[in-house]
């Protein structure tokens, strides 16, 4: 039960950057290895933001609006002048761009590890036999908010389904009139913000740095590629699964190949199911 | 003869044991040596990666992992346990081909961006491995390697390696033209193009995807032995997702499809950090800024991009020849 409470939280965290690439992947094709600096701007900046005297309440969405707007940039500064580019390259130039910002975050910032206070104090709660931590009861909530607002945004919204459409038939949904263009860029945006979410989350928990991101950004990476990709219920699975078989791992197991454990996991799926485990199958054309 | 002189095979090899010949020429001091070694290095391992990237159209984030398995079998065979450096390396080199056999065939099943998950995760977990095995591999305070020798003659010193490493990055363009060129390397770029298409003209997909992986993994496997030996001490770094990347843009940035391409790449973006180690602070960034602007502008690579500009520019000059004969 413990061992579950503490992955659900992780898992969480892995779901939402997650998301964030299935989000863009959906939009655009393009894998961004730069998510996880989304992870790591989203804490670093609430740090340093909170360290000024602003409340949390302000701080938090100052937070998210700046990784927003550097999910924007990133789009329009690097992804969009490479449009057609072969995949390889757009993975190259997302990783260009994610070493850019660690390289921007310890100007910015610095190298050093820092901790954020939790939201609402820090002594456990004890549930069924377990304990849990209020930040994680953040955690969870908040990923489930945002799941559910995520889910009415892309099946009610007039933006969500011009998304969708996107995702479905680039081409067709320029002929109806959608402005494909916006749509990647906002991706980019969302996706962006998602992963600051994240790392504000986390923060409390595991305490943040400028190379944060690199972990957390494969370890997304592997949930949105084990629930399959563009699949956004997928993702959250796939988040979810990942943490609660790491921790579960970490318990039994061996401590010391905790992060190996999300790998191995992710190699035997798909060694079996090729696309994931939600993921579209479909035999290629020629 | 001096169309052959003009291949890419012939006169491209020439050209190349030219610069290794008359290089030293301008490497001034052990430093500069030194660097010229680490190219050679990565560009051995860069030609095979290009014939897996480039040739075949696999892409693979995960070999320095193959790298670093070929650098760690030499140093603990060779140091932990006293073998013979030559014996240690063949060993590693053969039990590499064998995990890179095994493993090759339901990974390379797998296509694009799974494709590019399942070697990022190979890489990941030899790297855990690696870390966290401390009593074999000294941990991530790395371990140190004895000198490469044979028989009684000990390699050592900058100078030495360079020739051997020219040598070996020689040997090991000449093998990568060869398989191009063979039908075995037709068949590598037309599975490239289309793998079903290949597989209708009779091409085993599978075994030919197998068979490049092996021979990148080999290739690696063998420059990380090199490696160990010459620098003296190995450590986890030269395993990790980062190394991966630097090797993946290493062939991308020289041109993929392009062995040349490959050794241009390799030499650039080794010799970048160390000219960029002057800024310290601002070394992560101008590095990643250089990835990014390099791919938006030259999403080809430096050297194909080059190549054309040089051929748009001669027909030209041709065409503007034959009009002024007229």
């Amino acid at each position: 039960m413990q061992y579950l409470l503490t992955g659900l939280t992780v898992g969480a965290i892995y779901a939402l950057v997650a998301l964030g690439f299935s989000i863009i992947f959906n939009a655009s094709h393009v894998i961004n290895f730069a998510q996880g600096e989304f992870v790591m701007i989203g804490g670093m900046a609430t740090m340093s933001l909170t360290a000024t005297g602003l409340p949390y309440g302000l701080a938090i969405p100052l937070a998210v609006a700046a990784a927003a707007l550097v999910g924007l940039a990133l789009e329009k500064f690097a992804v969009e002048p490479a449009r057609g580019a072969s995949v390889v390259t757009l993975i190259i130039i997302t990783i260009g761009a994610s070493i850019f910002l660690r390289g921007l975050a310890t100007l910015v910032w610095d190298k050093n590890l820092h901790a954020l206070k939790p939201f609402t104090g820090d002594t456990p709660i004890a549930i069924a036999g377990a304990t849990i931590l209020p930040q994680s009861i953040w955690v969870i909530g908040v990923t489930l908010t945002i799941v559910l607002a995520l889910s009415w945004f892309f099946g009610r919204t007039l933006l969500g389904k011009a998304m969708l459409a996107t995702s479905h038939n680039r081409l067709a949904a320029q002929l109806v009139g959608i402005n494909v263009r916006m749509v990647l860029f906002l991706s980019f945006g969302l996706s962006a913000a998602l992963g600051a979410v994240a790392g504000i989350l986390i923060a409390p928990i595991t305490t943040t740095s400028y190379d944060v991101g690199v972990m957390l950004g494969l370890k997304g990476f592997a949930a949105a590629i084990l629930g399959g990709l563009g699949s956004g219920v997928g993702a959250v699975v796939g988040g979810l699964v990942l943490g609660i078989a790491e921790t579960m791992s970490a318990g039994y197991l061996s401590s010391a190949y905790k992060d190996a454990i999300a790998f191995v996991i992710i190699l035997a799926v798909l060694f079996f199911m090729p696309s994931g485990l939600f993921g579209k199958r479909g035999g290629e054309r020629v | 003869m001096l169309a052959r002189l003009a291949s890419p095979r012939t006169g491209g090899l020439l050209a190349l044991a030219a610069v290794i010949a008359l290089l030293p020429l301008a490497l001034s001091n052990k430093y500069f040596y030194d660097v010229a070694v680490l190219v050679g290095l990565n560009a051995i391992v860069c030609v095979g990666l290009n014939l897996l990237i480039g040739y075949a159209g696999q892409i693979s984030l995960g070999h320095a992992g193959f790298f670093g398995l070929g650098a760690y079998g030499s140093a603990i065979l060779a140091s932990r346990y006293g073998w013979p450096p030559l014996a240690a390396m063949f060993t590693t080199t053969l039990a590499v081909a064998l995990l890179a056999f095994i493993v090759g065939r339901p990974i390379l099943r797998l296509k694009g961006h799974y494709l590019a998950m399942a070697t990022l995760g190979l890489g990941v977990i030899v790297f855990m491995v690696i870390t966290t095995e401390d009593k074999f591999t000294g941990g991530p305070d790395g371990l140190s390697v004895v000198p490469f020798s044979l028989g009684g003659y000990v390699l050592q010193g900058e100078r030495v390696w360079y020739w051997v490493v020219g040598a070996l990055l020689l040997v090991a363009v000449w093998l990568a033209l060869n398989l191009i060129e063979s039908p075995a390397g037709r068949a590598l770029r037309a599975l490239h193009s289309s793998e079903v298409g290949a597989e209708v003209v009779g091409i085993n997909a599978a075994e030919h995807k197998l068979m490049v992986f092996v021979i990148s993994a080999v290739f690696a496997s063998v420059a990380g032995s090199l490696a160990a030996h010459y620098s003296g001490f190995v450590t986890p770094g030269k395993v990790a997702f980062l190394h991966s990347i630097e090797l993946v843009t290493m062939v991308v940035f020289g041109g993929m499809a392009s062995t040349f391409g490959a050794v241009v790449g390799a030499a650039v973006l080794t010799t970048l950090p160390q000219l960029l180690a002057t800024f310290e602070d601002y070394e992560m960034m101008v590095f990643g800024a250089v990835m990014m602007g390099t791919m938006i502008f030259l999403p080809r690579g430096v050297v194909p991009s080059l190549a054309r500009l040089f051929q748009t520019r001669r027909q030209r000059t041709s065409a503007a020849g034959e009009e002024g004969g007229a």
